[in-house]
């Protein structure tokens, strides 16, 4: 019999306190987060000799060309080892997920504040930062292009516009009794992940890199650096344990880190790390796409639309990145929950001269939705109905469920989940109570709104729809797991033991869930659009089922029973009476030379997307849930307070209730920050003014109103064949937060009856007031 | 003279020799292996480098939380120091904060979580009855989570802190104060290839090491200086630090002022400030946050004559004054005659400020005292406001009246406090508001924090703001 460990009672455990899917377990690295030895790339031992790196760029310029370039105040700064620029770069020097437009250091051009042009390399990481400033650089300057509506007007655009449209004859324009314009300039979004960018290359010998990073996204940093150095794949390595934040601003922004030492790695033979000074990481990557919006809407006397022309203009920066994928998403979104029997949608996509903006939690969906959910507010107080009956009342239903892009809204959870919210948050009671203290009120006002969520689930760029694992099942029991997906704190790993421990009937502290390597599992796609569970629970899954397949017939044979009778189930294998510890199984396994090593791979079924005719199924389904917001604002100050919060969301059948509240909290407080505190400010000549928490304000716990209600929908779990019949909950619940804007957007309403105030988002202070400035001059 | 820093850790006394006066405590905790602690920002303002510190106050030792990465390594002299990595051993069980913190679900990605940690386990030795909602949120307001959304952060500091704290710490508190006392004497003076840190401990070595080093840079809490080193890479070659200075952080009370030693901390001075009442309160609560405020002074608030500091204003529509000295010559003045312009004080080479004296407010005085800022804690004004106003009934008999952020310096609205005697509060049209008076007091700026036609509408709505409170104390008073 093979040993055991010592503490297996982990392996086996009791039945009735089984850590499966299902169960609230704590995050697998909770422990280590609270004693701080969970472990991130900076606090990894360093290796000897290790260079720290510092990305020079163009102190006082947003466009232009380089004309001269003085590094000898560089080179010679105390402790710095090497200077490199493009020059040094020995084949591709292109860090973007896909157009070959990101230099990984600039030749010459600029075209945002914050574009590399030099890296240096020194013996501490404050020589680096110092020397990085003494660089002589001469520029011959443009005129930058700053705002998504300047380079609109200008003509700047990045790719060519794309439209999603339908016109049928019964309805239209022609029929509807109302017709209105409206307009609405939200803003972009800072990741404020609290681990800034960082990446360590590690050399070994002349023709091996393992790179340690903090990116949703490896296996693309793997391809960048072996492209950058003319290798295959093959030969680099790249590891990510965990990262102390993501939110979408590591899955292309990492890359750009990691191949710049990467190449100072090769270049010196010694180990290099970079990581980002804040104020640099907020300067140097992007964010979350602002937009302005312009809209066309007709409608009855209730409210029903009948036609929605929308033209929404993003601000994409000096590069494409993801900016094609998240503007798809915004129009996939700007019906958020309601049929719009004529549509037209149509994306602007800006080039600026403003670092490149990517992806952030909800991708392009917040922006389409938010112009959804004003448009809702607008008609409602024009036609005089409370916002939630217009809302009931354009929501998907039989006869009209079909998107403007044509997939059948199936499995629609919606209606239930806002009826159920209405009554839990009391919600009709509040409304009546709002009116009476306004009516009284003279400078404080309260508002109130439930908004629904609806967010379509599955890349939609199809061929990321993969996911795979490998599974190791050890002698002593214990079960090794690797899968595509990365750690974010969003507790995949948590849930994927848990997936694992499902399949195998053992305590899920039994799975050991390792770094996210590309030489475990190759290609693996970002760790993204919600699918994390989804695409590698999946793949998990299967890999444990064809390992317990085997153990199975093992089991079978030495029980004498049918392969089909066998269970796995609280640490034991049996069939009828005769039963063996999984333990005991796995090592029997090993005598008996039986494989328990296993590949799992999965393929999201049913997807079908043509983006040239723009019309298809390019989700697997729909994560739905609504939320109601209170608010109270000073009409002197434009101070507001978000007052009571309740959320009723779907996450199908929870594979870790706990840690699903946890994402739903988490993104509606991330999605309140968006539309409230978080301003992003750009001086006129391109410089991004708000590059530290200083003077950029992600919500505090004060923020967070104590009356805060978070309920999963008692679900029968999600119809589609997902992993558990969950249903994806990393990116919806940011959108619940719409119900802040709108709830602001209504306490404004009470000041012009009949009317719709324009406001911007953020709402902070000053947008407020400068809101409640222009009802007063109307009137 | 010692050239060696002495602190307490893990219960043992540590000897440090060779630090340089601005290396960050953050730099030294992980470049030494102690890597639980985490850089967020490097500016103070996100916390996941919370550490706390613990200083002996009278036989008792008080913690604080404070942001190791802008703490100057010599400042933990004569201190207990507390990290994350100090809570529990490896293998052993949690600390009850750790364990509470893990059985809400409080953490995600894990990286503020360490100082979400030490911040809550300050308030689990603190008071018990801070506790509740209100208080465990100020507790954490310096404390950013971009993944939870706070709420099981909440719930677990609630929970815990509600106990009494039973853990190593309260068990060898006795050690603790012992070994605090001993390590707590004589000055400290470190030089080294020109670089110098002196910690004096009475104003008479304040006054002559600075005339020794006219150069050298003065720190108290360093929670705006440890900024010109983290974030300008300025290299500060002498550093003079106030916080062991004794007389610098003494209190007194007369019938008629409050005078506070320039070394005061702003968590120091509030209780002895609420005879001015709850807005001066509400706007100290606002500064920062716990960890700024334990090491933030309100002489560093004047001293470095920054236009947005949240206290000046205030302190300007008290008439309070300010006492400074050089070598053993001291003068006091105004003040609002401190601040000339931008950059540029009434303080002259090797002089410092060593005291403010706040008057007491005189019968029928109305303080009224307003920050606005995009968030509610841990950020620095758009505009701050203080109306100080004395009511002959219900009629304005006196008032002093002063804004931050609406020029270049903290300054008196001189010309809306002339408009302003003799204005009825019990009943006013709100046209009849002298507003446009402020535009002869200010020409605020735009800049990220708000645009100059913000600053002076909402600076013009403030002074209604204010009335309207005003005339409702009068009409609750006559009632």
């Amino acid at each position: 019999m093979t040993s055991r460990r010592p503490n297996d009672e982990v392996v086996i455990a009791p039945k009735n306190t089984r850590k499966a899917a299902g169960d609230s377990m704590a995050h697998d690295s909770a422990r280590g987060h609270v004693r701080g030895s969970a472990v991130y790339v900076d606090d990894i031992p360093e290796p000897k000799a290790m260079l720290h790196l510092a990305p020079g760029y163009a102190r006082d310029h947003a466009a232009g060309t380089v004309t001269h370039m003085d590094l000898s105040a560089v080179r010679a700064a105390p402790g710095v080892v090497a200077v490199l620029t493009a020059s040094d770069i020995p084949f591709v020097n292109d860090c973007s997920p896909a157009l070959g437009d990101d230099a990984i250091l600039s030749d010459g051009d600029i075209t945002f504040h914050g574009q590399v042009l030099f890296v240096v390399a020194a013996e501490t990481r404050k020589q680096a930062l110092n020397a990085a400033t003494l660089a002589q650089i001469e520029v011959d300057a443009a005129a930058p292009t700053i705002s998504a509506r300047a380079g609109f007007e200008q003509g700047s655009l990045l790719m060519p516009d794309y439209t999603f449209k339908r016109k049928s004859d019964s309805t239209g324009t022609a029929n509807a009794a109302h017709q209105q314009q409206g307009s609405l300039t939200m803003g972009g979004q800072e990741h404020f992940y609290l681990e800034g960018q960082v990446s360590m290359a590690v050399p070994f010998g002349d023709d091996e890199m393992q790179l340690y990073v903090s990116s949703q996204h490896p296996a693309e940093i793997q391809h960048i650096i072996a492209q950058m150095l003319g290798w295959t794949n093959a030969r680099v390595m790249v590891d990510c344990r965990r990262m102390g934040g993501a939110f979408g601003g590591k899955e292309s922004q990492a890359a750009q880190w990691a191949a710049l030492a990467a190449l100072v790695a090769y270049k010196t033979g010694r180990p290099a790390k970079m990581r980002l000074d804040r104020d640099d990481d907020m300067r140097l990557t992007g964010k979350r796409h602002d937009f302005e919006c312009d809209w066309s809407v007709s409608h009855n006397d209730a409210g029903v639309i009948s036609n929605v022309e929308v033209d929404l203009i993003s601000r994409c920066g000096a590069s494409a990145d993801l900016s094609m994928g998240i503007n798809d998403r915004a129009m996939f979104h700007a019906d958020n929950a309601y049929f719009y029997p004529d549509v037209r949608i149509t994306t602007h996509k800006v080039w600026t001269n403003t670092v490149s903006n990517t992806a952030f939690r909800g991708f392009g969906g917040p922006q389409g939705m938010l112009f959804a959910e004003r448009m809702m507010n607008d008609i409602a107080f024009r036609v005089g109905r409370d916002p939630l009956d217009v809302r009931y009342d354009n929501l998907y239903r039989d006869g009209a469920d079909i998107t403007p892009y044509g997939m059948p809204v199936t499995d629609f959870t919606l209606p239930d989940i806002m009826q159920q919210l209405e009554a839990s948050a009391d919600y009709r009671a509040r409304v009546a109570e709002i009116e009476a203290f306004n009516a009284k009120s003279a400078f404080t006002k309260k508002g109130i709104a439930l908004t629904p969520v609806k967010f379509g689930v599955s890349f939609t760029l199809k061929h990321l729809n993969q996911g795979a694992a490998l599974i190791h099942v050890y002698a002593d029991g214990s079960v090794h797991l690797s899968h595509g997906g990365t750690e974010m704190g969003q507790g995949l790993y948590t849930k994927i033991s848990q997936i694992v421990a499902s399949v195998f009937g053992v305590d899920a502290r039994a799975v050991r869930a390792s770094a996210t390597r590309t030489d475990k599992v190759p290609n693996a796609s970002p760790t993204a659009a919600s699918s994390g569970t989804d695409l590698n629970g999946k793949a998990a899954e299967n890999a444990a089922l064809t390992i317990r397949a085997r153990m199975a017939r093992l089991a079978a044979s030495m029980f004498n029973c049918d392969n089909e009778t066998i269970i796995f189930d609280g640490g034991m294998v049996k069939s009828g009476d005769s039963e063996i510890a999984f333990t005991e199984l796995a090592g029997q396994a090993v005598l008996n030379r039986i494989s328990l090593s296993s590949t799992g791979f999965y393929a999201t079924p049913k997807l079908v997307w043509e983006r040239e005719k723009a019309w298809g199924r390019p989700f697997l389904y729909f994560a739905c849930g609504a939320a109601c917001s209170e608010v109270e604002i000073d009409i002197l100050t434009g101070e507001m307070r978000v007052t009571r919060v309740d959320i009723l969301h779907d996450v199908g059948n929870s594979v870790n209730p706990a840690i699903d509240i946890g994402q739903i909290e988490g993104g509606f407080v991330q999605g309140m920050g968006w539309l409230t505190t978080e301003e992003l400010v750009f001086s006129d000549d391109g410089k991004l003014m708000t590059h530290a928490p200083s003077t950029y304000k992600i919500p505090t716990a004060y923020d967070v109103p104590e009356d805060f209600n978070v309920a999963l929908y008692s679900s029968k779990g999600n119809l589609e064949d997902t992993v558990h019949r969950s249903r994806a909950v990393g990116e919806p619940p940011l959108m619940l937060a719409n119900s802040v804007y709108c709830a602001v957007h209504h306490a404004l309403a009470s000041l012009c009856p009949g009317q719709s105030p324009d406001l911007s988002a953020p709402t902070t202070p000053e947008a407020i007031l400068d809101a409640i400035t222009k009802i007063q001059a109307a009137k | 003279m010692r050239s060696t820093i002495e602190f307490l850790r893990g219960g043992k006394l540590v000897k440090l020799d060779g630090a340089m006066p601005t290396d960050t405590l953050l730099d030294y905790l992980r470049e030494t292996g102690s890597c639980g602690t985490k850089e967020g920002c490097a500016e103070g303002d996100c916390g996941a480098c919370t550490v706390v510190l613990g200083s002996l106050d009278g036989d008792k030792v008080t913690y604080r939380p404070v942001n190791s990465c802008i703490t100057f390594l010599p400042v933990l002299d004569g201190k207990e120091l507390i990290t994350v990595d100090d809570l529990s051993v490896k293998d052993g069980p949690l600390h009850p904060v750790q364990d509470a913190m893990v059985k809400h679900h409080a953490s995600q990605c894990g990286f503020c979580t360490p100082g979400f940690v030490m911040a809550i386990f300050a308030q689990y030795h603190g008071n018990n009855a801070d506790a509740d909602h209100e208080g465990v949120v100020e507790q954490i307001a310096g404390n950013l989570c971009r993944c939870t959304g706070y709420r099981p952060i909440t719930a677990a500091a609630m929970e815990v802190c509600a106990r009494a704290p039973d853990d190593v710490f309260t068990s060898r508190m006795r050690d603790t104060s012992a070994l605090l006392a001993d390590i707590s004497g004589g000055p400290l003076k470190m030089e080294k290839g020109g670089y110098m840190f002196a910690a004096p401990q009475s104003v008479a070595e304040l006054a002559e090491v600075y005339s020794q080093h006219p150069g050298a840079t003065l720190v108290a809490g360093a929670t705006d200086v440890g900024l010109w080193v983290t974030k300008k890479h300025v290299d500060i070659k002498q550093v003079i630090y106030l916080g062991r200075v004794k007389e610098l952080q003494d209190i007194t009370s007369t019938d008629d002022a409050i005078t506070l030693g320039a070394g005061v901390t702003f968590a120091d001075a509030m209780p002895h400030l609420e005879t001015y009442g709850d807005d001066f309160q509400a706007v100290l609560s606002r500064i920062g946050a716990k960890q700024v405020r334990a090491a933030g002074t309100i002489g560093g608030n004047i001293a470095n004559g920054s236009p947005i500091g949240d206290t000046p204003p205030i302190l300007i529509s008290l008439d309070a004054t300010i006492t400074l000295q050089k070598g053993e010559t001291t003068r006091t003045i105004a003040l609002e005659n401190f601040f000339i312009d931008y950059g540029s004080q009434d303080i002259g080479e090797s002089e410092f400020v060593a005291s403010i004296t706040v008057p007491k407010p005189a019968a029928n005085t109305h303080l009224k005292c307003y920050k606005i800022s995009k968030r509610h804690d841990q950020d620095i004004s758009a505009v701050l406001a203080a109306f100080n106003i004395t009511l002959s009934g219900s009629v304005i008999s006196k008032c002093r009246i002063a804004f931050g952020g609406m020029a270049a310096t903290p300054k008196r609205a001189l010309a809306l406090e002339a408009a302003l005697i003799g204005f009825d509060v019990s009943k006013f049209d709100i046209q009849d508001v002298p507003v446009s008076k402020l535009n002869q007091d200010f020409q605020p700026i735009s800049d990220m924090r708000a645009s100059a036609k913000y600053r002076s509408q909402v600076a013009g709505n403030l002074i209604i703001k204010a009335l309207l409170e005003l005339q409702a104390s009068v009409a609750g008073d006559a009632a």
